[in-house]
Order: structure tokens, then sequence, then C-alpha cells
């Protein structure tokens, strides 16, 4: 009877965990297989034992902040800027959502309406999000066209690098913010109301409310948000290869856009060195979760010694 | 309830044998199609009277993306999965998947192929000493020049002579372009393959003695000279530069709208031009611009190839050869548009039911399949000549962005050739 029980759980388990081990654990084994296997073939029994032959070609860099020095370029351009988007969107874009839902979370006139407004991009497709702004912002699209009008001169938002990044971030925010906007709304609605009371009653001013009550008490949320955001951010790659196809040049070619490219778009498809780019990729998303974990027990133990 | 059951189970049983008895009869191909106009369609016709000819054979026509014939159908053959036959244009890349249909046709309709398609049948092949037959041209492509007619005309500028040069189109095409006040001179697809003729009327020879792909002093010339077009604004940067990667992107767009003067593309085009450019304005298309090395263009298309993988080679084989027959080939040319690849049909002529415009267009482009050069049949042929094509695209791209010098660029797609190369061979 008590073996019966013990496997109860199992039971339910099981095909939770197949699925899991054959499209997680499984793809995962046979990435470590290729990046340290070389050549064209895709069997992995074809293919020849390369050792860290793959990473080496990754790595080889006369100095890693001067891609145009590395043998892999477009990859370390590809590092840089994902680095330099991850940064600035997952920055602003936790800012942004942060005022929304502050404003979202008072009682404004079409409350319902305007978090509806600001959550309608998320249900959005990524490619569809990408069309509609390419559209927007091509020589010959609406944004210049409007400009044109009131004589301000064509601009090449696409074309341009500094641009083609800006509008990269703008959209990306513009698309996600909603999603984050929702969990810091539900972590505000979650603070008790006793609190602003007291703080009312103690006259403090709504500056000190906010960075005295609401902050500290929305930090586990706001945490959250961040790694969710800045693990999302090294992810990216629909909706830029749609606006940009990573360019002008290589302005906007993420990592996963170069591991596509390698495995996938040339004739002659290196899956080692796509392999191996994924498994960097990977250790950079483990150092974010673990950053993440390690945050979050260290507010878990402030919060007992509170 | 009983006799209800029995009944059911009865007429289950009957539609199981039934549907069993229909799948031992049927034979089914698979057809993986992309189109760039009508092809599926026009196939799919003639299809039809192969099926009605040959009681019990389905042909199912699966109409794709290109995007899915270039980066998911070599993934599915390596699996030793895919369709039975499918609409390629890697013709030498994916040799070790293909079914020779030799064996299947019988000496006369072999040597029917030989005959006729004597000029495209190696660049399926693997090697030299390859001599088998794999796939049926369906559309033959010569790359070319098209012009806004109207705009020369506007601007009082005589159009350059058959013998003129690149730079000789270029600065014609920028005079217009100044006394329209159109934007840009010209333009060229984003492709390493409409780079090729450029490179190879500046006196690139593509390969070196030993055969392999080389980045040489021709490549190199053609190389600077397509950079300063674009910082000199006789190009938009946009079309190459715009880009990341290896992606492709035409600039039909700009054409039609009047933004450029010349457009460097293609045969595949002149439908396109004819549907929807001539109600805007008259173009025509240039003969092929020279070099100090050739006036030349370069060849291309996509065909319908057998796969090894196939459980019906048979089949296979009796379906392309119905292509292929004189009468069948003929009307998928002059349905779809195409320069026939068949010498016979090619020979006999075929009439197109198009506007003066395109019959001229295409007139155009079949007199420059004779002044293609030499490399350019050699690039076409090479099983990774998207090693070439590739690079070229994204390092171009980069330098027309701005992000690294012509010389840088030519470094690193010398490096880029060798590299994809050597993975190859391995």
């Amino acid at each position: 009877m008590k073996s019966s029980t013990a496997r109860t759980p199992w039971f339910f388990l099981t095909p939770n965990l197949v699925i899991f081990g054959v499209f997680t654990f499984l793809p995962i084994a046979i990435n470590l297989y290729y990046a340290f296997t070389g050549g064209v073939q895709l069997y992995p029994k074809d293919r020849p034992f390369v050792g860290t032959e793959n990473l080496a070609t990754l790595l080889d860099c006369g100095s890693y902040l001067d891609p145009a020095s590395c043998k892999k370029d477009i990859f370390w351009r590809a590092v840089w800027n994902t680095a330099q988007f991850s940064l600035f969107q997952v920055t602003v874009m936790v800012l942004f959502s942060l005022i929304t839902a502050l404003v979202l979370n008072r009682k404004i006139i079409g409350r319902g309406f305007w978090r509806g407004v600001y959550f309608y991009p998320v249900l959005l497709s990524p490619v569809v999000v990408a069309l509609i702004w390419k559209w927007i912002l091509q020589r010959e699209g609406v944004l210049n066209a409007v400009g044109v009008a009131v004589g301000v001169p064509q601009t090449l938002w696409l074309a341009e690098p500094g641009w083609a990044m800006f509008w990269v971030i703008f959209v990306s925010i513009w698309a996600h913010m909603g999603f984050y906007t929702l969990i810091l709304l539900a972590g505000l609605q979650a603070i008790p109301a006793d609190l602003y009371e007291a703080a009312q009653m103690d006259r403090a001013s709504p500056w000190r409310t906010l960075t005295r009550v609401t902050l500290p008490l929305l930090l586990p949320n706001l945490l959250v948000v961040l790694v969710l955001a800045a693990i999302k951010a090294v992810q990216t790659f629909d909706e830029v290869f749609v606006l940009t196809g990573g360019g002008p040049g290589s302005a906007t070619t993420f990592v996963v856009q170069f591991i596509y490219q390698t495995g996938f778009q040339e004739q002659v498809r290196l899956y080692g060195l796509a392999a191996a780019g994924s498994l960097l990729l990977a250790v950079a998303l483990i150092a974010l979760t673990l950053l993440q974990l390690k945050i979050s027990r260290a507010e878990e133990a402030g919060e007992r010694a509170r | 309830m009983k006799f209800k059951l029995s009944g059911v189970c009865a007429a289950l049983a009957a539609g199981v044998t039934v549907l069993a008895a229909a799948q031992v009869g049927a034979q089914e191909l698979r057809v993986q199609c992309y189109s760039d106009g009508n092809e599926c369609e026009v196939t799919g016709d003639i299809a039809k009277r192969f099926e009605a000819a040959n009681a019990g054979v389905k042909i199912v026509i699966d109409k794709v993306p290109y995007k899915a014939v270039v980066e998911q159908l070599p993934v599915q053959l390596a699996a030793g999965e895919g369709p039975d036959i499918a609409r390629v244009t890697d013709l030498g890349g994916l040799n070790k998947y293909y079914l020779d249909l030799t064996p299947h046709l019988g000496a006369a309709r072999a040597k029917y192929w030989q005959d006729n398609f004597a000029s495209t049948l190696d660049w399926f092949r693997a090697n030299a000493a390859d001599k088998g037959i794999y796939g049926l041209m369906s559309q033959l492509t010569v790359t070319g020049a098209f012009v806004n007619k109207t705009l020369f005309e506007q601007a009082k500028v005589p159009m350059p002579p058959a013998t003129a040069t690149w730079d000789d189109w270029m600065a014609a095409a920028k005079k217009v372009a100044d006394a329209t006040k159109t934007p840009f001179a010209a333009a060229m697809d984003r492709s390493g393959h409409r780079f090729a003729p450029l490179a190879v009327a500046y006196g690139a020879r593509i390969f070196d003695d030993k055969g392999a792909p080389v980045v040489d002093a021709g490549y190199q010339t053609a190389v600077k000279k397509f950079v300063d077009w674009h910082k000199n604004g006789l190009m938009p940067k946009e079309v190459w530069g715009g880009v990341g990667g290896s992606q492709y992107r035409d600039a039909f767009e700009e054409f039609a709208n009047g933004r450029i003067v010349m457009y460097y593309s293609g045969s595949w085009q002149v439908k396109r031009m004819d549907t929807q450019v001539t109600k805007a304005f008259d173009w025509a298309v240039a003969p092929a611009p020279c070099g100090p090395a050739a006036c030349t263009a370069m060849p291309g298309g996509a065909a319908f190839v057998g796969l090894k993988r196939t459980k019906q080679p048979a089949l296979v084989a009796k379906f392309l050869d119905f292509l292929a027959t004189d009468a069948n080939y003929k009307e998928l040319m002059a349905r779809t548009e195409n320069i026939p690849a068949h010498l016979g049909v090619a020979k006999a002529g075929v009439t197109y039911n198009v506007s003066p415009g395109a019959k001229a267009a295409l007139n155009s482009f079949v007199a420059d399949v004779a002044k293609i050069a030499k490399p350019n049949y050699q690039l076409q042929g090479y099983r990774f000549n998207r090693a070439v094509f590739l690079p070229t695209a994204q390092r171009l791209g980069q330098a027309v962005a701005g992000e690294m010098s012509a010389d840088d660029a030519i470094k690193r797609l010398t490096a880029d050739i060798a590299e994809q190369v050597a993975a190859a061979s391995k």
C-alpha cells in the first residue's frame, strides 16, 4: 500500500518528464555532442570528434573588445550587440513598465481600457509586430512621410546603424512592456492598503511613500521582471530578424541570429560552430539565472532576518 | 443494439479494406515546388495529364516558400526525409541526394536528355567524372539590367550602346538621375549571384588553376567599384547595407516606384515587370554590361530533381521525362514566361503570349545567353557556389553599411570562402 502511494507522484509526473526529456534534455545533449564534433554531416555518427576546436574558433580573438580582431568577427559583433541591446532594453523597459504599472494602479478614468491598450501588443505575433514597424520605418514609410510633410528631411531609420539599434530597442520595449507591466501591477495590488493609510496618517510625501513603502514591497516582483526580461533580451531573434535582418551590416545581428545563420542559412552548414555558439549563450543564460537565484535567496534571508 | 454494432463493425471493416486496397493501388509522388510566378500551377496542370495517362498515379504538388527550399529541404534530405521530387536552385550542392534518372529512362530517352539539356546537365553533377542525369531545368535564368526608358527619354540622354561598360552605364544613369531628380542611378539585388557578372566583366576568373574559388584581382576591383558606387550615392544604401547576414533582398520596389534608373536583376522579373511596371513607365532590358574582360551575365535557374530517397524511382523518372517532352516543356516555358534550357525547344522557338515590351525583354535575355563568359558558367556549375555567393552578400553588405572598408571586406570574404570550402571537404 505504502509503495503504491509512493509510486503515485511518478505516475502523474512521467508524461511531463518524458516530454521534457525528449524536447529539452535530449536536444541539450545533442547540442553538446555537436559542439565537440566537426564537418557538415547531420547524423551524429558521421561527425568527426574535434574536441574544443569549435569553441576555440569562436574565442579566437586579438581583443574581445574589438570584433575586427577576432577570427569569427560576426560572432563577437553579435555578442556586443546583444549585450548593448540587453542593457538598454531591459533597463528602459523595466523603468517604463514600473511607471506604467504605478499609473495604471491609480484610480484613473478608463483604467481597464488603458490596461488593455498597454497589454495589447503582447498578444501580437513578433513577426506581425516587426512587419508593422518596418512599414512605418522604411525609407518610404509612414514616419518619413509625416516627417517630410512637416519639413523634416528623410532619414534611413533602419539603414543607419545607430538608428537601427534605437528602433530595435524601441520596438522590443513596445511589444513586451505590457507583460512586465502586468506582473508589476499584480505586485502593486498585493501591497496591503493599510500601509498606505498609515503612511498618509504619518503625512509621508508621495515620493517617500513610493521609496519606503511601494518599492521595497515590490522588490520581489521587480527582481522577477528584471531577470525574465534579461533572459528574454539575450534570446532575442524573431522580431529583429524580420525588422532589420540583422543589418545594417551587422549592427543589429544578435547571437541567436549568428547561430541560426551558421547552422541553417549557409550552404555549408557548420552545425558544430552553431552548437558551440549556443553553448556559450547557454553559459550566459545560466549565469543570469544563478544571479536571480542568489538575489532572491538574499532577499528571502533578509526578510527572515527582519 | 447487437445488430447495429455488428453493422458498424462491418462498415468499418469494409471501409478499411477499400482504403487499404486504394493505398496498394495508388502510386503517389510528392513534388515540393516553390514558385517565382506560376511555375507550380503550370506544372500541376501538366501533372494532371500525366495522371490521366497513368491510371492509379497521383502527383501532389506541395507549394512552399523559397526559404523552405533553401533552408529546410537540405536538412530534411540530410535526415533521410523529404519529397520524391523538388524544385531547387542549389543545383550542384544537393547532388548527393539526387536520383540518377539514367537507368530508368532507357537508352533512347537518355540520349534525348543528353542532347537537349547538354548545356545544363553538368550543373547537377558532382564532378567531371559524373555523367548522371539528375534534373530538369524548369527555368533557365539570365541576369541583366532593367532600364527605365521613360526617364532616359525625359532626360534626353541616349541609351549606351551594346558595348557600354558598367562605368558607362553608371555614368549615363547618373546623368538621367540628376536631370530627372531621381534619387539613385542604379541598384542591384543583394545577391552574390548578381554580383558575379560585374566581377567577371572586370577580370575575375573566380577559380584558380586547381579549381578552387579565389577572390582574385578582378573580383577585388569589382568589390571596390561597387562599394564606391554606394559611397558616392549612385546606389541606395539600404539594398545591400540595410540588411544583415547573407540575406537576399531585391530592388524591384525601388525600380517600380521610379526611384532608380537602372536595376540589375534577371529574366525571372520579366513577368513582374510586365504586370506591375508597364502601366507606370516604359522599361527595357539593356544588353549585358561590359568590362575590360567581358560583356557577360550570370546563368542560373531552378530545376526539378528526383531524390534518391524516393520509393518509386521509376515513376519519378517517368514523370520528369513527361515534363521534358518537347510539347510539355514548350508549354511550361510559354506559360511561365521563362527561357528554355531545352536546346530543341529553344531552337524551335517559344511563342510567349506577352506584351511587346516583355517579348523584347525576353529576346534581349536570350541574346545575352551567348555572351555569358566561362567563369560565370563555371561558377553556376560549382557545387559550392553558394559558399561564394553568400559571403559576398554578407561582406559587401558590411562594407556598404560602412562597417568595414572594401579592403577588409575582401580579406574577410577570402577567409569565409576558404573556411566554407574546407569545411565542406571534410
